[in-house]
């Protein structure tokens, strides 16, 4: 019997719940850690990343208005996946990133635990960041926390897996929907969580992940004016950094600076919410 | 209807279907990019009937939809103005209050969008929505008496309803969503023409499939063989269903390279549309600043 073929995989986008192609149709090679061929990923343009904005924005409505007990739901159950897919993850975080295999589950295994932490603050946040604030008069004064709206996230480029859910999970919890730019070199797990999410119950476009350049794409996102928020974990490159958060000043984006502390936070939900203030009456 | 118009009508040859709707994929191919783009999008904004037809339409929602049509980007003064506002009847003098002499106002007519009414109905309604102000009556074949093979009464009561405008500019609604058949467009179209219309127009909106690009193209067509078996040129309006400024685009490159320049024109071809004039603004606004723009700077309708 001949020897079997070799499946060569090309991996896809993941915009507004489906995988299409890059819209330019670029594909790049991506190498595992030890420098051989893993499989090719497409590599996103300005184009996809306008079309990845749009899906989100029209997921935006929907996720932010379910209840905050129905997101903590939904994001669990993708905790749920994660961990039926473990062996799959250990397997790529391996190649990705040269570690053991004891190491690599444990990654695996704290990029769970990450999302289950964050998933549990979807309906505990109002009560830690919101606030019956007392006034000088007949009235009720309430802060409530929401959300900011579509947020751009630049993945961090070496912690392909945990990395990716730290800065993922605490986006959504509030019900914003993101657009991530994934690691450059590392991207292949963050493909399979955007199956993973594709197979949960989390609605199309509420994440959108593009596999490619940050510096390449990044301004063009940066510059969006449809965008809210920024978040900059993963930008390594200085320069890059500060063309981003020039570009993101023209709309006033929340921007979120390199280097910030991924490890599970409070500080990394508050970011991304807007507080909103209302009166009223006493007895009405 | 003179019995030459009944036997022309059969003798027009038959679409093929399959070459019609490869024609329009082949066109809708053209990449416009760059300062062909700008010139495009601006034209297609100053095409723009800026429309609602609903049940719910105030007086507040059309003076401020009058508003957008005469600057539909309030923050840049080089923005042209859309077409013309197109809203019901009793409608009319609400937008007529707002945009003065400056744009033209269409109202449909006719017992707009069935047309199921008495003749004598139908000429009040366009009596009332000449006398409120509007210059242009936008008009519904009697689909009915049409796929019933009764051509002459639909002839007839174009030539009533054209006759009821006056001064006013008579655009002529096939439907083409209920005309089943390439064919029928064909011979909706040379009829309508022949009748007297100034502008026929692809569909009310109100029905599913309404302006397709196949079937523009077909109307065109229609228009360009009329004026040279004629003389006379005669508009072409698609409406419903055009929402992105990439299909606006598209169609532009139909008439261009199907009917030619000379409908290159607001006073030539126009798109019934309502949320397709705010992607055009997106687009431009994009061309403009070099920035992908978002809809919190364009105005709800």
């Amino acid at each position: 019997m001949s020897e079997r073929l070799d499946v060569r995989k090309t991996y896809k986008l993941f915009i507004g719940g489906a995988f299409p192609r890059s819209e330019s149709g670029r594909t790049y090679e991506v190498a595992d850690a030890k420098g051989r061929f893993a499989a090719n990923a497409s590599k996103a343009s300005r184009k996809d990343g306008r079309d990845a904005v749009t899906a989100a924005r029209k997921a935006f409505g929907g996720w932010s208005k379910r209840t905050p007990y129905n997101r903590g739901q939904i994001l669990y159950r993708v905790a749920e996946v994660l961990e039926g897919r473990r062996d799959q993850l250990v397997a790529e975080v391996r190649a990705a990133e040269g570690v053991s295999e004891k190491r690599a589950g444990a990654i695996v295994d704290a990029a769970v635990d990450t999302w289950v932490w964050y998933a549990g603050w979807a309906d505990k946040l109002s009560q830690v960041t919101g606030n019956a604030n007392q006034v000088n008069g007949p009235f009720f004064n309430l802060t409530a926390p929401e959300p900011t709206g579509v947020v751009v996230i630049a993945a961090p480029q070496d912690s392909s897996l945990l990395g990716l859910v730290e800065v993922l999970a605490p986006v959504l919890l509030s019900g914003n929907t993101a657009v991530v730019v994934s690691s450059l070199a590392r991207p292949l797990p963050a493909i399979t969580l955007s199956e993973i999410l594709s197979t949960s119950d989390v609605p199309g476009g509420v994440v959108n992940v593009l596999t490619g350049d940050i510096a390449e794409i990044g301004p063009w996102l940066a510059g969006h004016l449809d965008v809210n928020a920024l978040d900059l974990t993963g930008v390594d490159d200085a320069d890059v950094a500060r063309e981003l958060e020039v570009e993101a000043a023209v709309n006033l984006k929340r921007v979120l600076r390199p280097g910030t502390p991924t490890a599970q936070s409070l500080a990394r939900i508050t970011p991304f919410l807007e507080h909103k203030t209302v009166w009223h009456p006493i007895g009405v | 209807m003179t019995k030459t118009l009944t036997a022309g009508l059969d003798r027009l040859p038959g679409v093929d279907q399959v070459g019609l709707e490869a024609r329009a994929a082949a066109l809708s191919t053209r990449s416009i990019k760059t300062t062909s783009k700008q010139w495009a999008i601006d034209l297609a904004i100053s095409m723009v009937d800026l429309t609602t037809l609903e049940g719910a339409d105030t007086p507040g929602k059309v003076r401020a939809l009058a508003t957008k049509a005469l600057r539909p980007d309030p923050t840049d003064p080089t923005c042209p103005s859309a077409a013309a506002v197109c809203v019901y009847p009793d409608m009319v003098p609400f937008v007529r209050e707002v945009v003065g002499d400056r744009l033209h106002v269409a109202s449909v007519a006719t017992a707009f969008p069935s047309g199921r009414a008495p003749l004598d109905i139908k000429l009040a309604d366009v009596a009332a929505a000449v006398a409120a102000g509007a210059d242009e009556v936008d008009m519904v074949i009697d689909r009915g008496a049409f796929l019933a093979g009764d051509l002459a009464t639909v002839h007839e009561q174009i030539v009533a309803v054209k006759q009821a405008c006056g001064s006013a500019h008579l655009k002529v609604i096939l439907e083409t969503g209920e005309l089943q058949t390439y064919d029928n467009v064909r011979r909706a179209s040379w009829l309508a023409m022949d009748a007297g219309a100034d502008f026929i127009k692809t569909s009310t909106g109100k029905v599913q499939p309404a302006a397709t690009l196949p079937v523009t193209l077909l109307m065109l067509e229609a228009v360009r063989d009329y004026r040279i078996a004629t003389g006379r040129q005669v508009g072409v309006k698609p409406a419903g269903g055009i929402r992105t400024s990439k299909d606006a685009i598209k169609y532009l490159v139909v008439v261009n390279e199907v009917a030619g320049e000379d409908w290159l024109d607001p006073d030539w071809f126009r798109f019934g549309a309502s949320s397709l004039l705010n992607d055009l603004l997106l687009q431009r606004q994009k061309m403009l600043t070099g920035r992908y723009s978002g809809p919190d700077y364009v105005t709800l309708d």
